[in-house]
Formats: C-alpha cells, structure tokens, sequence
C-alpha cells in the first residue's frame, strides 16, 4: 500500500481535533492512528468512508469501541451499487452541515445536523445496518461485558449463574 | 419405523404445522394407533443443530416468509415485515419457546361474564371450564415436565432472578417464585437436567427445555403410524361436494405440488398461517374461506398485552447467564378492575444477549440515550410483562391483496391496534416493574416496547354457539366435521398466562376426542 494512500495518525488527530477538513488524501486507505487496522476502499471516496464512519459513532456512540468496529460495520456500503446512493447521501449530510460533517467539532452539533435528516431513508439505512453490524461483532461483546456462546464450555451452572454477591 | 404412507391413502389424519398444538396431536394420535401424515414447512432441527448465537439462531429457525402488518402497534413500524418472532421448524415455536407453563385461571375461561361488557372489546365466554381442562392440564404438565408441579423441583435461581425476587419482596409481592417452567431441575424422560447456559430462545442444546420437535414427535415415529414430512408447505385444503375436508395441496422443498388425500384435518400452524391457509381454500361452496360461515376466522387475533423493563444498578447483573426466563411474579394476575383495567398480568425475568438488546430494547432510538444504556449491560436486570389483552374484532389476520409468497400463496396481513384496556394494564406494569428494581437500587430503569409478537391467539376462537366463533369445545370446525383447528388460534380469549400449556391440554384433549369419535365411526 502506498503510504499517501493511508489516513495517517496525523489526519486522524487532526480529525479529533475538529479540523478534519485537513483530511484531503486521496487514494482508497484509511486506517487507525496506530495502524493496528486499515481499511481498503474501492468504491467510496476515502474521505466519504470517514465520513460514514464518524456518521456511524455518533448514531451509536460507545467510547470504548474503536473506530475500527464502526468500519467493519458500515464497509459493506463500498460497492459499485452501493457507492454512488452513499456518496449522495454523505452530500447531503454535508451540505446540511455547512460544508463537512467532519468539520464539525462537538458531538452535540453532529447530532443536531442528524436529528434534521433522521427520518431520511439515508439514514435509516445507514442505522438500521448498525444494528446488526456493530453490535453482532464477535469482538465487541466483551467490551459490553457480554460472554456469547457457553454450551462449549458447560453452560453456567458452575460458573456464575448465581453469583452476585452485593443483594 | 415411521411408515410412510401413501399420499393416496384417505384414511390418515392430517395434521399440518408440528409446534405446541400440532407436534402434541399428532404424538398422541400415533401413540392411539391412527394413522397422522404431519405436514411441516421446516426443516428438523436437533439439540446438536441449535446455534448458542441470537441472528445465526434466528436465521436457521425462525419464519422469515413474507408477512405484512398495518395498525397503530409500534411493531408494524419498527418490524413490518416481522409481526411475530416465531419459528419454522419440525416442534414449531416450542424449540425457541422460554418454557413457562401456567394453568388459566378459572374466571379466565369466562371472562364475558366476569368482566361484562366492555366496549370495543369482542368477549366471549369459552364453551369450557377450567374444571374440565384439569385432567389435561395434569397431563400436560407431566408430558412437560413442568417444575413445581406433580413433585417435580424448582429451578434454582439465576443472577437476573435474585435481583428481581429481592425487588419484589422489598415491594411486598407474596408469590414470588422460579417459575413453573417445562425446564428440567433434575433428570425427567431421558432428558438432561438445565446447566444454565442462557440460549433458552435459540434452541435448548442439552434438550432440557421441553419440545414437541424432539419429545412428542419422536415418540409418535416410534409407533410406526407418523410420517413427518419436512419442508412441507400446506397450501390449499380439499373438500368435496357434501362439504367434507378430503385432502391437503402442499408444496415441498423444490415447489413440486402434492396432494394428501385424508380423513380428518387437523390446522396447527400458529395464529397467523392456520387462519391463512382456511382463507386461501375458500371455493365455489365455501367462497368466503372454509369454516367460515361466522366470518370469523382471522378475527380477534390477540398477541398479549406486554412490555419489558430493564433495571441499571450500580453492580454487575449478569442476566445472561442462566434460563432466558428465571422467575415470575403472579400477584398482579388476578382480575381487580380497581387498578383500572380488567384482567392481569404476569411479571417474568427475562435476558437478552447484546445483540437482541440493541434490537429491542428501544427500536429506532439512537444516540447517548441509547448506547450508554447498552453500556452498563453487565449490570442490567431484565423482566417480561405478560397479560390478557382484549380480543377486537378489528384486530384481524387477512390476505394480502398484493404480497405473496415464494409459492405464489397471498400473505397475511397482520392489523393490530391496543385496546384502552391493554394500555391501561402496560401503564400500570411499567409503574410496577420500574418500582421492582428501584426497590433494590436501580440507578435507570426503561419501559421497553413490545417485541414482535410470541404469543398469536384467537383467530380461529371457539365458541359455544356457530355465529360467534370457528370451533367449538373440541376445537372441531363448526361448519365441517372433519376438520379441526389444534394450536393457539382457538383461544376464545387470552388469559394472563403464557398460552403453550394451555395449548398442549387442548390438544391432549382433543387427541381424545378424535380416538373416540372414530371408533365409534363418527369420524
Ligand atoms: C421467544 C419466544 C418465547 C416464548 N416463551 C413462551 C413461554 O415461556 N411460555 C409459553 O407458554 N409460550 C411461550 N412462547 C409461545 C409459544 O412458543 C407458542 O404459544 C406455541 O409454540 C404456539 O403453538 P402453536 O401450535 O400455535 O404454533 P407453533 O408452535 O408456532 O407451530 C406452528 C408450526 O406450524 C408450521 N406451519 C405453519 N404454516 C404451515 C403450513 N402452511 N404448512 C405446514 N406447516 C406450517 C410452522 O412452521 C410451525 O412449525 C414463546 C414464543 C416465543 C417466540
Ligand atoms: S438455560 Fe437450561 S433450558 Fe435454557 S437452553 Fe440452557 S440448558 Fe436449556
């Protein structure tokens, strides 16, 4: 992968601190600030998958979950059928916002430009997906607190179905 | 063993859909010595099969066939085209059922007398009394193994029932219990005792929860007089020139068309496909719909009332580990129009995993109000309110006039709205849950909507007299002799009690019935 191709730890710092319109990478990568994780982009514009993927924490923001869960979950829109309705849907949120999403500092101000596009089928797309595609993540269940599957290993019969101790 | 027969063969007992009514009828009937062909559109599923995973479970066992949903219940706009969480598969929805198992009480089989007339409400009293369902509620309960009763042990209880008995008893709740539960406490009819792995929904992998996919159904193959036929899609229902049921159109797994030729009929497949298919046979003699000639059928459809809460605490919960459904509270069931409803309601323990959470806990909902409830899902307790609703009359199961399914069949359309009533009652159970974890410490609590309908009843009701229902005490059509309804549409009303009990005596009962009539060849 070529290294201009890849959203850098500056660019995602950048972008914490509310001036990511310095994001202007081209190229189909971006990644995590350590790049314990990079996502490939095909379709989309690298900068509309950022978007989608702020767009998608602040729908259901969990501050311990990475960015990465966000991508896994919404990277299924980097289609060439999906693309284009993405790219106009991620238009349209900017446009609501001013110009970029992204640019906009405070969660409180992002969910006020979602709260005027809620009931838009972009969006509930976009939400509806999340439902199944973050919290259906394997991986995320134990940052919930969440043991999944447990016949593997004898149910909870000995292993704490009754254990609290604070009643 | 399981003898095939031949699909030409007119003197076998038909039964279609082999969940709670359907599997039980057809066991008992081969157990009796007659002859059942039971038509299936699911697959079989096992103990070994079932997926400890909510959306894999669900995509290998739930009814996911085109359904459309109109009326003011919040579930036609969050799920439109999943009005009812229930499944397809040989032993129907008691492979994903939770497992309580409560007897009706006895003014609830004549409510229309108890609660007199209540406006918009269709009530009717059933033709039957508690009195003589009782033989068959003690079969019922044996055949299940239900906890609690005839000796058998309670459960022990979970994290998620020691927060909600300790709220309970602070708020004065006397009868406070770990449930009567078709869940094995110990070792009963060569299944395994419960070991708490928490995936009662998705399919009881040690086989401890009781069903008729692999309790009653088995039991009936063994004689040598079932034939189940799996992915099998009853479609149209026969009958000839004296009004007679002849014979059952079903399509199998390839969309090849077969007929059945029978005896007897017997309809077991929920609420919402029993009333379809007596729709989609309608003919020349029966135009609108077999059965029918009351207009009922598809009417009255009641899912009860219901409702969640979850409580936050400040400490860790765990509601996950252990049976999904823990406990009940049963004081709130009897009938005391001073709280300003008639009928009642039942508070049940349940758990969701995290994916189901974010599903149901507030459909739609996004944001911080969300997701910082998702956040203290460790420390979250959950429960279940379950109550009578009123039957309405324009509550309705009715063909689609545009939507069919993969075999050209119109779908259902499901119309709900509450009744006053079935508000009133939510109202008073959130106030009541809410207070149930606030009494041991409840930093957040949250009424929690209703979730796709579990519980279908009373679209194909029973009825004393001919004009106001579609079957009568044995659950035998009014209109045609030969045909039966069997599962849960026969409700005349709901009850506060979870349905599946009630429904395996009926069909314990009627099984009876059925052997009776025939030898003495009235059938
Ligand atoms: C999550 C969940 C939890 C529940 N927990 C409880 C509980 O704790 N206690 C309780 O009492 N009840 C509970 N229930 C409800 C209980 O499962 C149902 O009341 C009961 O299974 C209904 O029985 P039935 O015979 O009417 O239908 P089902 O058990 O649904 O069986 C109907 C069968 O008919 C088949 N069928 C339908 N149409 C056709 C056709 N055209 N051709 C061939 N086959 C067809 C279906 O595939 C299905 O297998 C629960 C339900 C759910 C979903
Ligand atoms: S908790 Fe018990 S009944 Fe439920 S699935 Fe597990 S073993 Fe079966």
């Amino acid at each position: 992968m070529q290294k201009e191709n890849v959203l850098t730890r500056r660019d995602l710092l950048a972008r914490s601190m509310g001036v990511a319109g310095a994001f202007t990478l081209g190229g189909s990568f971006i990644a995590a600030t350590d790049a314990a994780w990079a996502l490939e982009v095909k379709h989309l514009q690298p900068r509309t998958m950022a978007t989608l993927v702020q767009m998608a924490r602040d729908i259901y923001p969990h501050d311990s979950i990475g960015d990465e869960f966000y991508a896994i979950a919404v990277k299924g829109y980097d289609t060439p059928e999906q693309a284009p309705g993405i790219e106009e849907g991620i238009a349209m949120l900017d446009g609501m916002s001013g110009g970029g999403y992204l640019d906009i500092g405070w969660e409180a101000d992002r969910n006020a430009v979602l709260r005027r596009v809620q009931d838009t089928e972009f969006f509930q797309m976009i939400r509806g997906g999340l439902v199944v595609g973050l919290y259906n993540q394997k991986e995320v269940w134990p940052i919930f607190g969440y043991e999944g599957e447990s016949f593997s290993k004898g149910g909870y019969m000995d292993r704490g179905f009754n254990d609290i101790n604070w009643l | 063993m399981a003898a095939p027969f031949d699909k030409s063969d007119d003197s076998v007992v038909v039964v279609i859909g082999t969940g709670a009514g359907g599997g039980v009828l057809a066991g008992e009937l081969a157990v009796k010595g007659i002859n059942v062909v039971a038509l299936e559109a699911g697959g079989r599923y096992l103990p070994e099969d079932y997926v400890n995973d909510e959306w894999d479970s669900f995509a290998q066992l739930a009814w996911t066939d085109a359904r459309t949903t109109s009326g003011n219940w919040r579930v036609s706009r969050d799920f439109s085209g999943l009005p009812a969480w229930i499944v397809k598969a040989v032993g129907g929805t008691t492979v994903h059922w939770a497992g309580a198992s409560l007897r009706f009480q006895e003014h609830e089989f004549r409510v229309r007398s108890e609660y007199g007339n209540i406006p918009g409400a269709n009530l009717l009293d059933w033709p039957l009394t508690l009195q003589e369902l009782e033989p068959y509620y003690d079969r019922a309960e044996k055949n299940l193994g239900v906890t609690r009763t005839h000796g058998i042990p309670g459960l022990p209880g979970s994290n998620n029932y020691l927060v909600f008995e300790a709220g309970a008893k602070a708020l004065g709740y006397k009868n406070v219990h770990t449930g009567r539960m078709a869940i094995n406490s110990e070792d009963y009819d060569g299944r395994l005792a419960c070991q708490q792995t928490g995936f009662c929904f998705q399919g009881c992998k040690w086989g401890a929860k009781w069903s008729s996919g692999y309790v009653d159904i088995p039991r009936g193959e063994a004689t040598g007089n079932l034939e189940v036929r799996e992915h099998a899609h009853a479609a149209r229902i026969e009958h000839n020139s004296e009004g007679k049921v002849t014979g059952v159109t079903y399509f199998d797994k390839d969309g090849n068309e077969h007929r059945q030729r029978a005896r007897l009929v017997c309809v077991a497949g929920n609420s919402f496909e029993s009333p379809r298919l007596l729709l989609n046979s309608a003919s020349a003699m029966f135009p609108d719909g077999l059965a029918n000639s009351s207009g009922q059928v598809g009417k009255n459809y009641m899912r009860h009332m219901t409702g969640s809460v979850y409580g936050i605490f400040d400490k860790p919960v765990r509601m996950w580990r252990g049976t999904t459904m823990a406990g009940i509270v049963t004081d709130e069931a009897r009938n005391d129009p001073s709280r300003g409803f008639v009928g009642g309601y039942e508070m049940e323990t349940l758990a969701l995993g995290i994916p189901f959470m974010a599903a149901f806990l507030n459909p739609g909902a996004w944001g911080r109000e969300f997701t910082t409830a998702l956040d203290s899902y460790e420390n979250m307790a959950g429960m279940w309110l379950v109550g009578e609703d009123m039957p309405q009359e324009t509550n309705q199961i009715s063909l689609s006039p545009d939507t069919k399914d993969q075999w050209g069949l119109p779908v259902v359309n499901v119309h709900f709205s509450d009744h006053a009533n079935d508000i009133a009652m939510r109202n008073h159970a959130y106030r009541q849950g809410k207070a149930i974890y606030e009494a041991v410490g409840a930093t957040r609590t949250m009424p929690t909507p209703p979730y796709p309908s579990t519980h279908n009843l009373g679209t194909n009701r029973m009825s004393e007299k001919a004009h106001e229902g579609v079957v009568n005490k044995w659950g035998q059509s009014h209109d045609i002799s030969n045909l039966f309804v069997s599962d849960g549409s026969q409700f005349t009303t709901g009850g506060a009690e979870n349905p599946t009990l009630t429904i395996v005596a009926l069909a314990f009962r009627q099984a009876d019935h059925i052997a009776e009539e025939m030898s003495r060849g009235a059938l």
